[in-house]
């Protein structure tokens, strides 16, 4: 449906990836970890390798949580943007598919946070 | 010359001086005087089927409310010089009036700006009057609700620069956005979003949390600033449903109209009174009701009699509230988790529960709280006793219409974080609900223009990309405003006069 207005309304995407200086906004969801309250965001240069978000990045988020050591990454099972995928860890982000504003999901199998409450 | 002594009656005044006073522009059509209540596609025949709802004459108008303001004055008076701020239960529930003046003050400002607005585009007198005095009284809360909290800013952290704080802050653009899209409305939805779906149908959620909070707790100051504006509120609950009325019985075409904009006005609020929630379970030393209780007393069953009575004129009850009601023993373990992440970035403080409070939330939501909640709670506690304060390190995705972070989770499973996803003109957008993707679905060319403030510090707009920049250009003190409120400069404030009082009693 079209906006109701008093005249011509179009106005340019605030946050195209042009506005952004060639860096993709992504977005990341550790399911079961509920304890990071939202998906978290980052700016990253398309041709970041895949695997240095994990080594580089995740760390200094995600390993405020108890399960963060224990996860095994041949076994985690992930989706981009809905689909399910798996990452080659050594080819960049762009090559895995992601692009700007892409959803990444990642499942840990055996980790179900503090207590077994999903957090 | 002869006088006539005769006195008018209320409704002879009020005709008078409401009625007859606008006349058919001859030299500009009507059309062009009043550009904006044509344009949404809402049909007025007769201005004059307009009821006003409170016979309110300007000159009543003043007396009254100089009267209440003369008394309200008084007490801010009398609070400020017996260190009132003293008897509050716990300097921890100050952090709930900082969200009051953040973010509910400057809404009363913009309420004011956009009722003033839509008080000189609505071509009937009736309704122009009524907004127009509904434009004053919101002014007015804003300046006394200034003026009340005007005296915790002497001693408490965090109140120094709300004006620019609420035009900047990550969380503050929730409140902001609200706004801003109903004033960049037109008139019509603007008083179905302002006046009927919040002040209405939600504001007892708003206005009573606040208010029992503040009795509850001690603050006297806040409690007469509520009485104060409490009958001013009753008159623009009534403006609300007489204006609903109003366009549904001047023609039947009104009523899918106004029924879609109460859909999105219901979820728009709701989703800002998300914030209360989390303020009456989590904020209050002394809680009041828990947020389940209050959605259940005054949405389910007060709205449902509403609707039921709207029912008449064709309007349901807003899409998407059973699923408000499926999140209401959620919602405020949600809300504060996120503020817990992210307190190293907010002008209040948060903090680990007491057990006494833990309890409280277990007894008040025992289907949740002790399977999904509290495990992270008593997590959260250690890690802190151990100097290890839990702060989230990366920013948060946030929803594209509502612009709170992600953290709402799926209707029917509460441990997944609900996505929803919109593509426009080869862009994507995200959500955090069904409401708030129907809501950027409807108007994408609005939302597309989101001001996300995650997006805004990535693009470089917020003074840097290091957080100490981002505070600095929020106006935030680092380290005084932010952060948990065990060590905090309001803690250790309260801690001291506590002493000092035991010390003078013994």
């Amino acid at each position: 449906m079209a906006i109701q207005s008093i005249g011509d309304y179009d106005f340019p995407a605030r946050d195209a990836i042009e506005n952004f200086g060639g860096v993709l906004v992504t977005y990341w969801n550790w399911l079961d970890h509920l304890m990071f309250c939202a998906p978290v965001a980052f700016p990253f240069p398309p041709d970041m390798r895949f695997g240095d978000v994990l080594e580089q990045v995740f760390p200094g988020v995600y390993g405020a949580h108890p399960d963060f050591n224990k996860i095994d990454w041949a076994a985690a099972r992930w989706t981009l943007d809905g689909q399910t995928f798996t990452p080659d860890l050594d080819r960049s982000l762009a090559e895995n598919g992601l692009g700007h504003k892409s959803v990444v999901k990642f499942e840990t199998p055996g980790l179900d946070g503090i207590k077994g409450s999903r957090t | 010359m002869s006088e006539n002594p005769k006195k008018l009656n209320l409704k002879q005044r009020y005709k008078l001086l409401t009625r007859g006073l606008d006349w058919e522009t001859t030299y500009q059509p009507m059309d062009k005087v009043f550009p904006f209540d044509t344009f949404e596609g809402i049909k007025i025949h007769d201005w004059d089927g307009w009821e006003d709802p409170f016979r309110l004459t300007m000159d009543a108008y003043w007396k009254y409310q100089a009267e209440k303001e003369r008394k309200l004055y008084a007490v801010i008076d009398s609070f400020a010089q017996n260190n009132g701020h003293m008897g509050i239960t716990d300097a921890r529930y100050v952090n709930a009036i900082k969200i009051l003046l953040t973010g509910v003050t400057s809404l009363e400002y913009a309420a004011h700006r956009g009722f003033s607005h839509v008080g000189r585009h609505l071509r009937g007198v009736g309704p122009r009057v009524a907004c127009q005095m509904q434009a004053i009284d919101e002014l007015r809360h804003a300046q006394t609700q200034i003026h009340t909290l005007s005296h915790y800013n002497r001693y408490f952290d965090g109140f120094h620069d709300w004006r620019h704080m609420y035009d900047r802050v990550w969380y503050l653009s929730v409140p902001k956005s609200f706004f801003d899209d109903a004033m960049t409305a037109g008139p019509f939805e603007f008083v179905t979003a302002i006046s009927f779906s919040f002040e209405y149908v939600l504001t007892n959620l708003l206005f009573v949390p606040f208010m029992s909070g503040a009795a509850y707790n001690g603050d006297m100051a806040t409690v007469t600033f509520g009485f104060s504006a409490q009958s001013d509120e009753a008159r623009h609950m009534t403006l609300g449903l007489e204006v609903i009325k109003f366009m549904l019985e001047q023609d039947e075409a009104n009523v899918p109209i106004v029924q879609r904009w109460i859909d999105k006005w219901f979820w728009r609020g709701y989703r800002l009174l998300s914030l209360v929630a989390m303020m009456m379970d989590y904020m209050l030393p002394k809680r009041v009701m828990s947020w389940a209780e209050a959605w259940e007393m005054y949405y389910e069953d007060a709205g449902a009699a509403l609707f039921e009575d709207l029912e008449r004129y064709g309007l349901r009850p807003p899409k998407y509230a059973d699923i408000a009601t499926k999140e209401k023993n959620r919602l405020s373990h949600e809300v504060w988790s996120i503020f817990y992440n992210y307190t190293h970035a907010a002008a209040f403080h948060t903090w680990s529960p007491e057990d006494n409070e833990l309890d409280w939330l277990s007894e008040k939501y025992p289907d949740t709280f002790d399977k999904m909640y509290r495990p992270r709670f008593d997590y959260w506690r250690e890690q802190a006793a151990a100097g290890n304060r839990f702060y989230n390190q990366a920013l948060p995705q946030l929803c594209t219409t509502c612009q709170i972070p992600m953290g709402f989770t799926e209707p029917d499973d509460p441990t997944k974080i609900c996505f929803r996803e919109s593509v426009f003109k080869h862009e994507r957008y995200h959500f955090c609900s069904d409401g708030c993707k129907d809501i950027f679905d409807w108007e994408p060319e609005k939302y597309v223009q989101s001001w996300l403030p995650v997006h805004e510090i990535f693009k470089g707009n917020c003074g840097g990309t290091d957080l100490k920049d981002v505070l600095k250009w929020y106006h935030l003190n680092d380290g005084v405003d932010n952060m948990d409120y065990e060590g905090s400069p309001d803690q250790r404030l309260w801690a001291e006069w506590t002493a000092n009082r035991s010390k003078a009693a013994e």
